[in-house]
């Protein structure tokens, strides 16, 4: 899976998830970014991105996400 | 919605529940609303979002307090100027295994254990009978999963001091006190955990990361179980099954086979399949659900197949048989008419995806499960709560017989040239009174599954219903019908509240399983009579058009009633002199004048 295709994933989860057609995510986008994305978004976010990329990531994983990008890196390593 | 009934994709439901609450709320307005208090003991924060849905998709308008995070006993035990001002209509208490103060340790004594197991449930007990004295209103509480571990392996469950022995004598507590408590109702999280496979649903990635003490994907098999038991409580279940019969109720196609050759018996699996799954159907008929059947046959081999020695369904075993070549959507139509019934109170069920689109298409509020295979038909019944219990009735456990006899009442009916001679015929008794506590449950039930004939939609809990009760400014009359073929229960309910010389109608409802049998007629004459007694000179009625009552638009005209006002919503008022001489209105039902 590029790069690219893993980012056009993540768009339709953000959309999906924050319910706002016109998010598009970038590598260094990161929860400041988007309105509705606190904590409790968070996990949702995270169980739909595993869902659709078909990966479960870890907690330290979780913990330690900086950005979109690194999220990204994630998945690239997994699918 | 289709995509929130069972089997639902719990993950997509999570994803898109905010365009699917858009698309809920934008299709109608008749929600039912109530108010809900979610005290956790673990973080419920999409426990709340999803039961919304599900709770929309049954037509209820949930308002939610959330208590802050674990504050669940805090909530319960002490004044809670917030959740006071909220007065909610059902209180969901979310405890689970994490919430356990104190486990037994491994070399506890039985004095030990059992003092804890004592000390644990009084806990529980406490913050019911707390919430129960301040806030009346009914209260779900779930029972513990199993723990995550077992210290004494497979002994765990025989020692009193495991904690699955702990948890489970806890469980039967917890169910004992169910059983004895009206309004206080069980939720089965043990089963449910259980069903979805305990490993996943206590993932302990949840609780670390975010104190969710269930896996967040389960969170809608959660919700929607809630979801269940507030609705049954409010009346809202469904009352009957329609059924296909070839390959629905047997295997093989009746008319071309012949009975002899269907698939029902030990003989074949798909056999066995089918006989089982006509077993739980005759479960659910014994314990007052409804069934019917719509299938594309003649008459003879329709029951024929039903006759077949090996079916544990027989022929009595329905209330209405339509085997005939029309659509279906005609039949289930004709059904529901026949037995009084909304549409929307039937589910329907046909193993063949054409037919199950036509009824979806044609009456889109219908229940229509996805029936694909035989061996899978038990568990998308029951699975999706249909028929949820929240207290089996003596009425629930005779419906069956009571539409029986209505059947029985309309082929009498067909032999009088005379309506009111037929009327006369059926020997009918009502007792109407003022309410009296046994039926207290019944009234409050009533008050919400009326949907048809009801002046004003009001509904009712069964704390509000019992408050009026005591209230000497209401006069309260409830109807209870008998005739020559059986009990039909309580079937109408008048609340007035007097205001000096006027006599307010807040409330007018009748199950419409006894329309057009002067019961109507008799109820007024009581009110009359006891209202001139309290020295009320006026009826005042108010009728709200709904999507569903336009049946008793014209009630009060009818009645005798002047109108006296109108907006221009169609809501109307209507009055009443009770001046002049009362000629009673009922010529053929014996009234027991109440005690």
């Amino acid at each position: 899976m590029t790069r690219e295709e893993i980012f056009e994933g993540l768009n339709e989860v953000f959309q999906d998830v924050f319910d706002d057609e016109t998010i598009v995510v970038e590598e260094n986008t990161t929860a400041e970014d988007i309105e509705d994305w606190d904590s409790l978004e968070h996990i949702n976010l995270i169980v739909a991105v595993e869902r659709h990329f078909g990966m479960k990531f870890s907690m330290g994983e979780v913990t330690g996400m900086k950005n979109v990008g690194a999220m990204a890196d994630l998945i690239a390593e997994r699918v | 919605m289709k995509e929130l009934e069972y089997p639902f994709d719990s993950q997509w439901i999570l994803k898109k529940k905010k365009s699917i609450r858009r698309e809920l709320i934008a299709g109608r307005s008749d929600f039912l609303k109530k108010k809900i208090a979610v005290l956790g003991g673990s973080t419920t924060h999409d426990i709340l979002l999803i039961l919304d849905l599900f709770l929309l998709n049954q037509g209820i308008q949930a308002e939610f307090y959330e208590s802050e995070y674990n504050q669940y006993y805090q909530d319960a035990m002490f004044p809670n100027p917030k959740l006071e001002a909220f007065a909610p209509d059902f209180i969901y208490l979310y405890t689970t295994n994490r919430n356990i103060t104190a486990y037994p340790a491994a070399n506890a004594s039985q004095q030990e254990t059992e003092d804890l197991l004592d000390g644990e449930y009084q806990r529980f007990e406490a913050m019911w009978e707390r919430l129960k004295d301040q806030y009346h209103c009914p209260m779900i509480q779930n029972n513990f999963e199993f723990p995550s571990y077992r210290l004494l392996g497979n002994q765990d469950a025989v020692y009193r001091q495991g904690r699955v022995s702990f948890l489970n004598r806890l469980n039967e507590r917890f169910a004992a006190y169910a059983r004895s408590h009206e309004g206080f109702y069980l939720l089965d999280l043990q089963y449910i955990s259980a069903r979805c496979g305990l490993d996943a649903w206590q993932d302990p990635f949840y609780w670390y990361m975010y104190k969710y003490a269930l896996a967040v994907p389960f969170i809608p098999e959660l919700s929607f179980e809630i979801s269940k038991i507030i609705k049954s409580a409010l009346g809202r279940n469904k009352k009957g099954l329609v059924l296909d019969l070839d390959n629905t109720l047997w295997g093989g196609v009746v008319g071309d086979e012949g009975p002899e050759n269907l698939a029902i018996g030990q003989e074949t699996p798909a056999g066995q399949a089918y006989t089982e799954f006509q077993q739980y159907l005759k479960e659910l008929k014994n314990s007052g659900i409804l069934l019917n059947v719509n299938s594309k046959n003649d008459m003879e081999n329709a029951l024929a197949g039903l006759k077949h020695p090996d079916a544990p369904l027989k022929p009595e075993d329905f209330i209405l048989i339509k085997a005939n070549w029309s659509p279906k959507d005609e039949n289930f139509r004709e059904i529901a008419q026949e037995l009084n019934l909304l549409p929307e109170s039937l589910v329907f069920l046909d193993d063949n995806p054409a037919e199950q689109a036509l009824v979806k298409e044609q009456l889109p509020e219908v229940s229509v499960p996805k029936l694909q295979k035989p061996e899978e038909a038990i568990q998308l019944l029951d699975r999706s709560g249909f028929f949820e219990t929240t207290g089996l009735s003596q009425d629930d456990l005779k419906r069956h017989e009571m539409y029986r006899e209505n059947m029985q009442r309309s082929r009498q009916q067909a032999a009088f040239s005379n309506y009111e001679d037929f009327l006369r015929s059926l020997n009918m008794e009502a007792e109407i009174q003022s309410f009296i506590p046994i039926y207290l449950a019944r009234i409050a039930q009533l008050t919400n599954k009326s949907n048809q004939f009801n002046l004003t939609t009001r509904r009712y809990t069964q704390d509000e219903i019992t408050r009026i009760a005591r209230d000497s400014r209401y006069l309260t009359l409830y109807g209870k019908l008998t005739d020559r073929f059986g009990d039909n229960g309580v079937v109408s309910v008048v609340i007035g509240r007097k205001e000096e010389e006027i006599l307010h109608l807040e409330l007018w409802i009748m199950s419409c399983r006894v329309l057009k049998r002067q019961m109507e007629d008799a109820m007024l004459d009581t009110l009359v009579e006891r209202s001139r007694a309290l020295g009320i000179r006026k009826l005042r009625g108010y009728y709200y058009p709904t999507a569903k009552n336009a049946m008793v638009k014209d009630f009060y005209s009818l009645q005798g009633f002047g109108k006296i006002a109108e907006n221009e919503q169609g809501d109307t008022v209507w009055e009443l002199s009770l001046t002049d001489f009362w000629e009673k209105k009922n010529q053929v039902i014996k009234v027991v004048e109440g005690t």
